[in-house]
C-alpha cells in the first residue's frame, strides 16, 4: 500500500510522514447510534474550531450540523453519570487521564465522574488520529468547552426547577445547589428523564487556568488498577465466539512477487484454511501451534527484486536521490555572508533508520455480520483504518466500525491498519472471527521505521564569534524542529526529500530529533572551536526567552556553573523547541577508557509547555522520552541489506534496558499563563545531542551520527 | 501426547486441550483466558510474559506446557487477593510506575519472584534481576521505586 503524502500547514507542524489523508465521506451513523446508545439525559455536541474557523462571520452557532463538524460529545444521563466521547486514543501517553480532569473541571465533578469513550468509530465524532503532540493543545479545550456548556445548561434547568434566580446557584460535585434555600438537585435528576440536545460553538467561556481545581494537579491513571492486576483489554487480548488464530505468510525480502504456492499440506492440517488473495496469503487454525504449523508448511516460490541500497551505502543513497523539497527559511545572503565569515564551519550528520518496537506488536480481532465488520486494533488513527478498511473491502464507512482499546503504546508507529486488513480479510473468507497478532520479526520488518536522514550543515561566524550565516539541509529525515532557534542574520533552511529504501513514518517528536541533534552538536562545535562555554555560546545566540529559560533551569539543577569534570567523565548540553513545548537537557556520561563503554550517568531535563496539565504524568512522559531517545542517541539501528531487515529481534536490536537507565531528574517550568502544549513527543528532542556533546567534553572525540556508539567508543 | 494436560494456575487445576507444541502462554491466553500475561517477542528477550513456576520467574513464550504440568504456575491474576492487592501491584500505582502497562504484568511478575527471595533488594540486585524485562515507555526509574517502595511496604507487615 502506498503513503499518501501530504504537507499540512498548520501552526503546528504535522511533517510529510504523518501519513494523512481525510476520509471520502463520513456518515449521519455515528450521530444516531450516539444518541440512541445515550438515551435519555443531556448531550452536548460540540462543533469542531476548524470548522467555525472556515465559516467566520456567520455569526452564532450553526443551527443545523453535518456529524463530521462535530469535535466531541458530552453525555450526562439519568443517574447523573457523565460520559465523554473523543476520537483520540490512549498509547500510554495518559491522555485519558488529562482530558477527563479538563472535562471534571468544567463540570465540578470528581476526576472518577468521568468515563471516557476513546477511539470508538461508531461513537466518537471523527478525529484524524492521535499525533503531533495535539491532544492537549486542540481535544482539552474541546472538552473544556462541552463541559463549561453543560455546566451552564445545568444552571438553567436548575433556575427553572427550583423556581429561583440563577446567580443564586452554583454547581458543586455533581449537584446544582440553591445555598440559601440548601435545596440542590443532581446533574442526572435535571435532565426529568427527557432527551435533550444541544449544538454549541467554540464561544463558551472557559474556566481560567488560575481556577482549576482537578487539571493543574497530579492524578494517577484514572484505570490504572486495571493494568496492574492483568484485567486490562489490549487490542491483542480481544476475544469473540469461534475467534481463529490467523497468520500471514511474509515475503523473503521487500518487494517480493509470489510466483507459486503449494498449500496442500497446510489445508491437510485440522481446523486449518489458507486464504489467498492477489498478494496476499494467509492461514487460520483454532490455535496458535496450529496456525504456525499452518504457516510454516506453505511452500511458496518467490520473485525477489530487492533494492541494493543497504545500511553501509544508505547516506550516500540518500544524498544521491535527494531533490530539495520545502525551502524552510531562506533570509538574508547565506552564500555572501559565509564568503565574508571569520570562520566557516561545515559538518555532515548522519541519522540512522531506528524502530518504534511498541511492546504490543500490531494487533486485531475482526469480525463480520451482515456485510458489516467491526475491527479491534491498536491504532493511533481509528478512523484512519477506517478509511483503510473502507477501500480494501470496497464498503461504505458506516458498514465499518473501528474499536481501539487502550493499547500497547504506539509512538508515532502505529498509524496504519495493516493487521486490521488482514485479519479482516481472513475472517471474511473463514466466516469467523479472526485475530492477527504481528510477531516481534513482523514488526521490526514489516511496520515502517523513523526514517534515516543526512543533514548538512554550514555555519559563518563573525570575529568577535557570533553566527552571521548558517545553512541546514536535511536530506529525507523530514522538517519538525529544522528552523533555526538561534539569532542569525542569514540562513537558508531546506529539506530535500530522497528515494528510501525503506517505509518510513512518523515517529515521536518526527525529525526534530534528528535536526536538533545535528544543529546542538554543530552549535557545541562553534563553542569548542572558540573555546567559549557552550551554555555561554547559545545564551547569547538566543533571543526566545522561554527557550532560554529551559536552559538556565536545566544547567542550575545539573550545576553547569560548577560542574566539576573527572577522568573519563564530561558533560554536555542541549535544547530545542517543537509543537509548543521547550526542552533542554544535559547529560554526563563516562567513558570506559579500556572497553570504550559509554554509560549516562546522569540526565537532566527542564521542560516548559505552558499550563502543566498533570505534573505526575507530564513528569513521567519527560522521563519516558529522555529513556527512549537515549537508546537512538546511542545504540538503536535498524540494520538491512538485500531487502531484509537485519535486526528483526531484541536480541539484535538493541533497546535501553534498566541498567543503561541514568539517574534522572526532570524541571518542570510552569507557565499557567500560557495555553498547554503537548508533552508526549518534545521533550525527546534534547538527549541525543546533550549525550553526544558530553562524550566529546569527556574524550575530545566528536561523534556526529545517530546512533553514537552502538557499539562503544574506540578508545 | 494425551489431548489434554492439566496445570495448577493460581491454585485452580485447569485443563488445556491440544497441549502439543503449545506454549504456556498460549495455553494461559487462548486456553485459560488469562490474558493478562502478554506476547512481546516470543523470543524470552522482552519479559512481558513473567509469570513464576515454583516461584521463579519464567519466559512463558518459551516453555512448553508440558514442561510445567504438575508445577504451580502463578501469573498476575493471582496476585491480588481478597484483602486487595499485591504489595508490589500499589507500589506500582502508587509510583506511577507505568504508561501503556502492557510489560507492567512482567515487571511485576519478575519483581515479586525477586522480593521473595531479597526482602529489601539492593538497586543493583532490582536492575539485575529485572534486566531481562523491556519497558519501552521507559519508566524504569519508577519500576525501581516500586520495588523498593513494595520492600518496605513488605517489612513493615512482617514487623508489625
Amino acid at each position: 500500500m502506498a503513503e499518501p503524502h501530504e504537507v499540512i500547514a498548520d501552526t503546528i507542524e504535522v511533517e510529510r510522514y504523518e501519513l494523512l489523508q481525510a476520509p471520502l465521506y463520513r456518515f449521519d451513523q455515528s450521530r444516531r447510534s450516539f444518541l440512541k446508545l445515550m438515551g435519555a439525559g443531556m448531550a452536548i455536541l460540540l462543533v469542531a474550531q476548524d470548522v467555525l474557523a472556515q465559516e467566520s462571520g456567520s455569526g452564532g452557532p450553526p443551527t443545523s450540523i453535518d456529524t463530521d463538524r462535530i469535535g466531541a460529545w458530552l453525555h450526562i444521563g439519568p443517574e447523573g453519570a457523565v460520559t465523554v466521547c473523543t476520537g483520540k486514543v490512549e498509547v500510554g501517553q495518559n491522555i485519558r487521564t488529562s482530558l477527563a480532569q479538563a472535562v471534571a473541571d468544567e463540570l465540578h465533578l470528581a476526576l472518577d465522574g468521568i468515563a471516557m469513550i476513546m477511539g470508538d468509530t461508531d461513537l466518537v465524532p471523527f478525529d484524524r488520529g492521535t499525533f503531533g503532540s495535539l491532544s492537549t493543545p486542540a481535544m482539552a479545550p474541546q472538552l473544556r468547552r462541552a463541559g463549561a456548556a453543560a455546566r451552564e445548561w445545568l444552571l438553567d434547568l436548575g433556575a427553572e426547577s427550583l423556581a429561583v434566580e440563577r446567580t443564586a446557584l452554583q454547581t458543586i460535585d455533581g449537584r446544582v445547589v440553591h445555598a440559601r434555600s440548601g435545596r440542590s438537585l443532581g446533574y442526572g435528576e435535571l435532565t426529568e428523564g427527557r432527551q435533550l440536545s444541544r449544538t454549541i460553538d467554540a464561544s463558551t467561556v472557559l474556566t481560567a487556568t488560575g481556577q482549576w481545581t482537578v487539571a493543574g494537579r497530579s492524578a494517577p491513571k484514572v484505570n490504572g488498577r486495571d493494568f496492574v492486576t492483568g484485567t486490562h483489554r489490549y487490542p491483542s487480548d480481544i476475544t469473540r465466539p469461534g475467534l481463529l488464530v490467523g497468520r500471514v505468510l511474509r515475503p523473503p525480502s521487500f518487494g517480493a512477487e509470489l510466483i507459486t504456492l503449494d498449500d496442500g499440506q497446510a489445508r491437510g492440517l485440522p481446523g486449518v484454511a489458507v486464504v489467498r488473495d492477489g498478494n496476499f496469503v494467509g492461514v487460520t487454525a483454532p490455535s496458535e501451534p496450529m496456525a504456525d504449523r499452518a504457516l510454516a508448511a506453505l511452500s511458496a516460490e518467490w520473485r525477489q527484486q530487492a533494492s541494493p541500497v543497504s545500511a553501509a551505502t544508505l547516506f550516500e543513497h540518500l544524498r544521491a536521490t535527494a531533490v530539495s523539497d520545502h525551502l524552510y527559511a531562506d533570509e538574508g545572503d547565506v552564500d555572501t555572508a559565509l564568503a565574508s565569515a571569520t570562520h566557516v564551519h561545515a559538518q555532515t550528520y548522519n541519522i540512522d533508520f531506528i524502530a518504534h518496537t511498541p511492546l504490543e506488536p500490531r494487533a486485531a480481532v475482526a469480525e463480520w455480520s451482515a456485510g458489516a465488520v467491526t475491527v479491534w486494533t491498536g491504532t493511533q488513527r481509528p478512523f484512519g483504518v477506517r478509511a483503510e478498511l473502507s477501500r480494501a473491502f470496497d464498503l461504505p464507512e458506516e458498514q465499518v466500525r473501528v474499536i481501539m482499546p487502550d493499547a500497547g503504546s504506539g509512538y508515532g508507529g502505529k498509524h496504519t491498519g495493516e493487521a486490521a486488513i488482514e485479519a479482516a480479510r481472513l475472517a471474511q473468507a473463514t466466516g469467523h472471527p479472526v485475530r492477527v497478532v504481528w510477531t516481534r520479526a513482523e514488526e521490526f520488518t514489516w511496520a515502517y521505521f523513523r526514517p534515516g536522514g543526512v543533514i548538512d550543515i554550514r555555519s559563518g561566524t563573525d570575529a568577535g564569534g557570533s553566527l552571521v550565516a548558517w545553512e541546514h539541509r536535511n536530506i529525507n529525515s523530514g522538517g519538525s524542529g529544522i528552523r533555526m532557534g538561534y539569532n542569525v542574520p542569514n540562513q537558508r533552511i531546506e529539506f530535500l526529500r530522497a528515494d528510501s529504501p525503506l517505509r518510513q513514518g512518523s515517529y515521536r517528536g518526527l525529525a526534530s530529533v534528528a535536526n536538533i541533534f545535528a544543529r546542538e552538536t554543530h552549535m557545541d562545535e562553534l563553542a569548542h572551536l572558540r573555546g567559549e562555554d557552550p551554555l555561554a555560546f547559545r545564551l547569547r545566540h538566543l533571543a526566545d526567552d522561554r527557550m532560554a529559560a529551559v536552559f538556565a533551569a536545566a544547567a542550575e539543577r545539573l550545576g553547569w556553573a560548577s560542574r566539576h569534570k573527572i577522568a573519563g567523565r564530561g558533560f554536555g548540553i542541549a535544547g530545542g523547541t517543537e509543537k509548543g513545548g521547550y526542552v533542554a537537557t544535559c547529560a554526563e556520561v563516562e567513558v570506559d577508557g579500556t572497553t570504550g563503554k559509554v554509560r549516562v550517568v546522569r540526565a537532566v531535563a527542564a521542560f516548559e509547555c505552558g499550563a502543566i496539565v498533570n505534573p505526575l504524568q507530564l513528569r513521567n512522559q519527560i522521563e519516558g522520552s529522555m529513556v527512549q531517545g537515549l537508546g537512538g542517541a546511542l545504540f538503536e539501528r535498524i540494520g538491512f541489506a538485500q531487502g531484509r531487515i537485519d535486526t528483526a529481534s531484541f536480541a539484535r536490536y538493541r533497546v535501553p534496558r534498566f541498567s543503561d537507565v541514568p539517574e534522572l531528574d526532570v524541571v518542570l517550568v510552569d507557565r499557567p499563563d500560557l495555553p498547554s502544549a503537548g508533552a508526549g513527543e518534545t521533550p525527546i528532542c534534547g538527549i541525543a545531542p546533550a549525550i553526544g556533546n558530553a562524550i566529546f567534553d569527556a574524550t575530545g572525540i566528536r561523534l556526529r551520527s545517530l546512533p553514537l556508539a552502538p557499539r562503544g567508543l574506540k578508545v | 501426547m494425551a489431548a489434554s494436560a492439566t496445570l495448577t494456575v493460581n491454585g485452580q487445576v485447569r485443563s488445556v486441550s491440544d497441549p502439543e507444541g503449545k506454549s504456556l502462554l498460549s495455553a494461559l491466553r487462548d486456553d485459560l483466558g488469562l490474558v493478562g500475561t502478554h506476547y512481546g517477542c516470543g523470543e524470552g528477550q522482552c519479559g512481558a510474559c513473567t509469570v513464576l513456576v515454583d516461584g521463579k520467574p519464567v519466559r512463558s513464550c518459551l516453555l512448553e506446557v508440558g514442561q510445567v504440568e504438575g508445577k504451580s504456575i502463578t501469573s498476575v491474576e493471582g496476585l491480588a487477593t481478597n484483602d486487595g492487592l499485591h504489595p508490589l501491584q500499589a507500589a506500582f500505582l502508587e509510583e506511577d510506575a507505568l504508561q501503556c502497562g502492557y510489560c507492567t504484568s512482567g515487571m511485576i511478575m519478575s519483581g515479586v519472584a525477586l522480593l521473595a527471595r531479597h526482602a529489601s533488594p539492593t538497586r543493583a540486585q532490582i536492575v539485575h534481576a529485572m534486566e531481562g524485562n523491556i519497558c519501552r515507555c521507559g519508566t524504569y526509574t519508577r519500576i525501581i521505586a516500586a520495588v523498593e517502595r513494595a520492600a518496605t511496604i513488605g517489612r513493615e507487615r512482617s514487623n508489625g
